[in-house]
């Protein structure tokens, strides 16, 4: 198995996601599938071959240091469940 | 056992950019709630990043001026957490490939000299601001501050004292003042401290369990906090006790540190290289252009100073260590182009000031012309150095130009040697006893007469003067 059901409950939490105890198992077999799929890439020869994380050439991709318009407050607000004081409103993190 | 420390700091510093790293908001502090936001630093789905020339420009420069070696190619990465400040769910940051590394700051603590290693200096984005209400369960969200663009620099756990950690934190604030690029407010929240601190018996090498510090928003809190912590594990330690890994915050009104959270909830940050940027890539020609454009820095002053100036090398580095003081430095020398005296005046009374008031030579009420004038004053001896120390309180609470002061609190002196002969005469007059003393030898007793003209005159003769006069008279 690639993956542990400890491991899934881990990924759940950094998720905030809650799962009940058959959803454990059920994910714990789909995500281990997954990951054993990927894992042919395994399968094939990378010696020699340099790291890669983007497939882009190399665009010049600077935007210059210019203020352009910011939203218009209510319209940031828009999708807030609550809102005061044009501040979101959040349950208390510390 | 002794035990010795062994810290860390990890810096961010805001950069003076207009506009946000990755989009065109403005980046000004004290903007109302949620006005400098938009899709992109709101996190909305199917926006881009875009990353804001100059903030690598500036983080560049920072690299360069701490002799960091600069990546020809780093990569963008994200570190994913929630958090009610993180729209997005992750930060960019950079992780793996960081823009530099390698580099170093020399820092003076006791008259001895250190050489503290940077691990590396990264560009990375803001977070946004919570508020907590002091009277419900509840956090208010200002998403100004995110993608505010910042540089966050490392250092290798080199430093041994909260001494040479303020020392380097100093350090790096006055390169970025020098460099123009952050403004160094640490109680704004512009330039930010963590830090790593672990004890181990002296001798040791393996690294003992360490503590992460945060909170610590002046020079004076860092210290505080770090000679705590030392207080702490030490005390742990010699109890045979084990030290735990944690994040701890320095609560100042207590004058503590406490844990805010613990290793097993450690964050796990998932990093990966974000599809959404591509890798910065920083040619040879680009970094000399940047090299080329750096402005004098702290070191290259200190060396000016001494050589065209004539200043020693300890007032050199004093003047030079706060970028602001040496500029008054110098504006102080236009009027009153006489570097060592200007230099002797600043780091007796001036810096003497400052540290009453806990405050830089921004809030100095004294505009360097004035100052200039003043020691000019006494250049001309129309007013003694005793009076002008005076004058240069006065100046320091009013804020008023010397002339105006001496004229209003009628401090002249007095350099008729006639009137002050006069005088000088009739006390010795008055102390035969105090004569024969003299004249047998027991010179000390000018002294006794030069304080007695003093008296009479309010302190309004020329002291030097007075002295040649009672010199004069007692040789007859």
């Amino acid at each position: 198995m690639a993956i542990s059901p400890e491991e899934v409950l881990h990924v759940a939490s950094l998720a905030r996601l809650t799962l009940a105890p058959e959803e454990v198992g059920l994910f714990t077999r789909q995500l281990g599938e997954i990951l054993a799929y990927v894992n042919k890439l395994a399968e094939v020869d990378t010696a020699g071959v340099t790291p890669m994380t983007h497939v882009l050439p190399e665009p010049e991709a600077f935007r210059e240091d210019r203020v352009s318009d910011s939203l218009p407050r209510e319209e940031a607000l828009t999708n807030a469940p609550a809102r005061e004081e044009g501040a979101f409103v959040v349950p208390r993190v510390i | 056992m002794d035990y010795e420390a062994v810290i860390g700091l990890e810096v961010h510093a805001q950069l003076l950019t207009e506009s946000k790293i990755f989009c065109g908001c403005a980046t000004r502090f004290g903007a109302p709630p949620n006005t400098q936001v938009c899709p992109v630093c709101l996190g909305m789905p199917g926006t881009l990043p875009v990353l804001n020339r100059r903030a690598v420009e500036f983080a560049l420069k920072m690299a360069l001026a701490t002799h960091c070696r600069v990546a020809p190619e780093s990569v963008f990465a994200r570190k994913n957490y929630f958090y009610p400040d993180l729209p997005k769910g992750y930060q960019i940051s950079q992780y793996e490939r960081p823009l530099a590394e390698h580099g170093y700051l020399d820092i003076q603590v006791n008259g001895t000299s250190r050489r503290i290693g940077i691990t590396r200096i990264h560009l990375e984005e803001d977070a946004g601001k919570l508020i907590h209400s002091d009277t419900r369960p509840v956090s208010f969200v200002d998403f100004n501050r995110t993608g505010v663009p910042l540089i966050e620099i490392v250092s290798e756990p080199e430093l041994r004292t909260p001494e040479e950690a303020v020392a380097y934190l100093q350090g790096l604030r006055n390169i970025l003042l020098y460099l123009g690029i952050c403004d160094g407010n640490l109680e704004e929240g512009s330039l930010r401290c963590d830090a790593n601190i672990s004890l181990r018996p002296v001798g040791e090498t393996a690294f003992g369990t360490k503590v992460e510090i945060k909170n610590m928003n002046s020079f004076r809190f860092l210290r505080q906090a770090l000679e705590y912590e030392i207080r702490r594990q030490r005390a742990l330690l010699l109890e045979g006790r084990e030290i735990l890994q944690e994040t701890r915050l320095w609560d100042a009104a207590k004058g503590q540190t406490f844990s805010m959270r613990g290793k097993e909830e450690a964050h796990d940050y998932r990093y990966f290289p974000d599809p959404d940027l591509v890798p910065l890539k920083v040619s040879d020609a680009w970094l000399e252009d940047i090299r080329r454009s750096l402005p004098e820095l702290p070191a290259a002053r200190t060396r000016r100073f001494m050589e065209e100036y004539g200043l020693p090398e300890y007032d050199a580095g004093v003047l030079t260590a706060d970028k602001a003081l040496a500029d008054y430095f110098e504006a102080v020398l236009a009027t009153f182009p006489r570097p060592k005296q200007v230099s002797n005046w600043i780091m007796a009374e001036v810096l003497r000031e400052l540290k009453k008031e806990e405050a830089g030579i921004a809030s100095l009420k004294v505009a360097p012309r004035d100052l200039g004038r003043l020691l000019a004053l006494v250049e001309e001896g129309a007013i003694s150095g005793k009076m002008a120390k005076m004058v240069f309180e006065d100046m320091v609470t009013s804020g008023r130009d010397p002339e105006t002061i001496i004229r209003e609190r009628g401090l002249t002196q007095i350099s008729d040697a006639g009137a002050l002969e006069a005088q000088a005469r009739e006390i010795l007059a008055a102390h035969p006893k105090e004569v024969a003393d003299y004249r047998a030898g027991k010179t000390k007793v000018l002294g006794f007469f030069v304080g007695q003209l003093m008296k009479r005159t309010k302190g309004q003769a020329n002291p030097q003067l007075a002295n040649e006069i009672f010199r004069k008279l007692l040789a007859d």
